[in-house]
């Protein structure tokens, strides 16, 4: 539904050009909500602003709906807007518009008679939950208000595509739950594909289906939010991750670590493990099998959408040959495990 | 106080709001599609043009920077060949409206300017021409601005319109120079003032209400 292909974008030119975004190739299939995540700076909105070319891509094709935007004349790119609906993070609502006018702006635009747009205006009004609210002015709502009214105003001209830029960074955590429970609900009742670009991983694990890992312009990573959230492939995804979790070894641990193993130390692991290995024992029968004591440093149980993540950092007790065999027998139980460091044993 | 007088300050009122509505009224005609396209051509703006733009900040810098008095006698030739005379307040007219135009498109086009970006971004976004930006997104978001910037200029007008008296424009400031200052009455020159000072304030409540009643903020 989206695919952009090998996308760079820079401004200006000569020594002051400034590079936006690297070779992004990024396809997001119908129905789809992906979220494209990463800190300030590293090209999220530029790369959302080239999707509907409101930034125009340097080099690169754009395809949304199997139409090349890259290659339309100004007009037909106007027509091409109609399909890809998009909310901001500070709404942009025209002040001088009550509500119902906000929403049916886009519907003026295309040229809609005042009895069609009443009548396509209602539901949708209807659907973000303001039908009370038609006649007031925007000063006169709260920020997730606002949103919602900003959502209802995207979906208008019926869309195939919702760009969601940076939706919920405004608003507070309870609000923010309700735009992404609307955001969910439209992409389930109307089939709708959404890309959104947030710095929040909550965002990314409430609502997102797949996710991309932006950083300096490039696309670092790109997975499957559950696969994301049990084992991320880069350092960056890693740092997300562990932020989000507040999962990081505690500070006297990391003091002690040593990056290499020697004759008197025991490995300390990060153990990530989902769907059937939550529920089995696993620790208690490593003691068993493998003949090592595990000293659990710190765990904890998150629930991404429908999967149920395990979180562990443990240091794992025996000779050296027994503490292999753990790792070797925990990853053969599709458990990611990463060596954090070593510690003294008697330490 | 003679009939006569009275009369007569009657008279100069009716000129000067006579010279204040007509300029007004033409120079927003004018200056505020000029104030929008100095604002839409402004690099990465909707209809961006470098060139044009610079062109037409240049004139309006020059529209600008020239003192009203000086425009009114420099402009005499121009004038008496648009309304066949360089005296009286149809001719007081043409430079008023000369003046005021950049003036109210500078103002508008700083109004313009006090719009977030995002409004013209979220219209594109919409598929919205540059003439649909410009009229259902621009003018009405500006409107308390752009209310702000005719109030202002009709405020400028009046004292405008007083120095025009000096040449023989008619109106208050001329009945004020001719029977204040050139026959030593101080009670004219008063009252020329006051009706001035009245005028200013209703002037600066109307607009005053026209933005409050416009402003959604």
């Amino acid at each position: 539904m989206i695919r952009l292909h090998n996308v760079s974008k820079t401004f200006g030119t000569g020594h002051r050009a400034v590079t936006a975004l690297k070779n992004i190739d990024l396809h997001v299939p119908k129905g789809q909500i992906h979220g494209v995540i990463g800190l300030s700076g590293a090209g999220k909105s530029t790369l959302i602003r080239c999707v509907n070319l409101l930034e125009r891509p340097s080099t690169g094709s754009v395809f949304v709906d199997d139409r090349e935007l890259t290659g339309l004349s100004g007009a037909e790119l106007n027509q091409a807007r109609h399909r890809i609906g998009m909310i901001f993070q500070h709404f942009n609502l025209l002040t001088s518009r009550t509500v119902f006018n906000n929403v049916a702006l886009p519907l003026e635009l295309m040229g809609m008679k005042r009895d069609a747009i009443t009548e396509r205006v209602t539901p949708l009004l209807d659907l973000v939950g303001l039908s009370d609210k038609a006649h007031q002015y925007p000063a006169q709502l709260s920020g997730g208000q606002k949103q919602r009214v900003a959502i209802a105003r995207a979906l208008a001209s019926r869309p195939r595509v919702l760009l969601c830029d940076e939706a919920t960074s405004a608003l507070d955590p309870q609000t923010t739950g309700s735009i992404l429970e609307l955001l969910q609900d439209i992409n389930h009742k109307l089939g709708l594909t959404i890309l959104l670009i947030t710095h929040e991983m909550e965002v990314v694990k409430t609502i997102c289906h797949r996710v991309s890992l932006i950083s300096d312009g490039e696309l670092v990573e790109q997975a499957d939010v559950g696969d994301f959230f049990t084992a991320p492939s880069t350092r960056l995804g890693r740092h997300f991750l562990n932020d989000f979790l507040e999962l990081d070894p505690p500070r006297a641990l990391v003091e002690r670590l040593e990056t290499t193993p020697g004759e008197q130390t025991h490995p300390v692991v990060r153990l990530a493990f989902s769907g059937d290995a939550v529920s089995t024992p696993l620790i208690s029968r490593l003691a068993r099998e493998c003949g090592v004591d595990v000293s659990i440093l710190q765990a904890k149980v998150e629930s991404i959408q429908e999967r149920t993540l395990g979180l562990m950092i443990a240091e794992l007790m025996g000779d050296a040959d027994d503490t292999r065999r753990a790792i070797d027998y925990l990853e053969s139980h599709d458990l990611n495990v990463e060596v954090l460091g070593h510690v003294q044993r008697d330490a | 106080m003679s009939s006569a007088m009275l009369n007569l300050i009657l008279e100069a009122t009716l000129d000067t709001l006579y010279m204040v509505a007509l300029s007004g009224v033409i120079s927003a005609a004018l200056g505020i599609p000029l104030g929008v396209l100095l604002y839409v051509t402004r690099p990465r703006q909707i209809l961006a043009q470098p060139v044009l733009n610079g062109v037409l900040s240049l004139i309006t810098n020059v529209g600008r920077s020239i003192p009203f008095i000086i425009l009114m006698v420099a402009i005499i030739p121009f004038t008496r060949m648009l309304v066949g005379s360089s005296i009286g307040t149809n001719a007081a007219a043409v430079p008023l409206t000369i003046a005021a135009i950049p003036f109210i498109a500078r103002l508008v086009e700083g109004a313009l300017n006090e719009l977030s970006p995002g409004l013209v971004e979220a219209a594109q976004s919409m598929g919205a021409t540059p003439w649909q930006i410009i009229t259902k997104v621009l003018l009405p978001e500006a409107r308390g601005g752009i209310f702000t910037a005719l109030t202002v200029t009709a405020v400028t007008l009046v004292s405008y319109s007083a120095m025009a008296g000096a040449v023989g424009g008619g109106g208050l400031g001329d009945l004020g120079i001719r029977y204040g200052y050139n026959r030593f009455n101080p009670t004219i020159m008063l009252i020329t003032v006051a009706i001035l000072v009245v005028m200013v304030q209703a002037f600066q409540s109307l607009g005053d209400t026209l933005v409050r009643r416009s402003n959604h903020k």
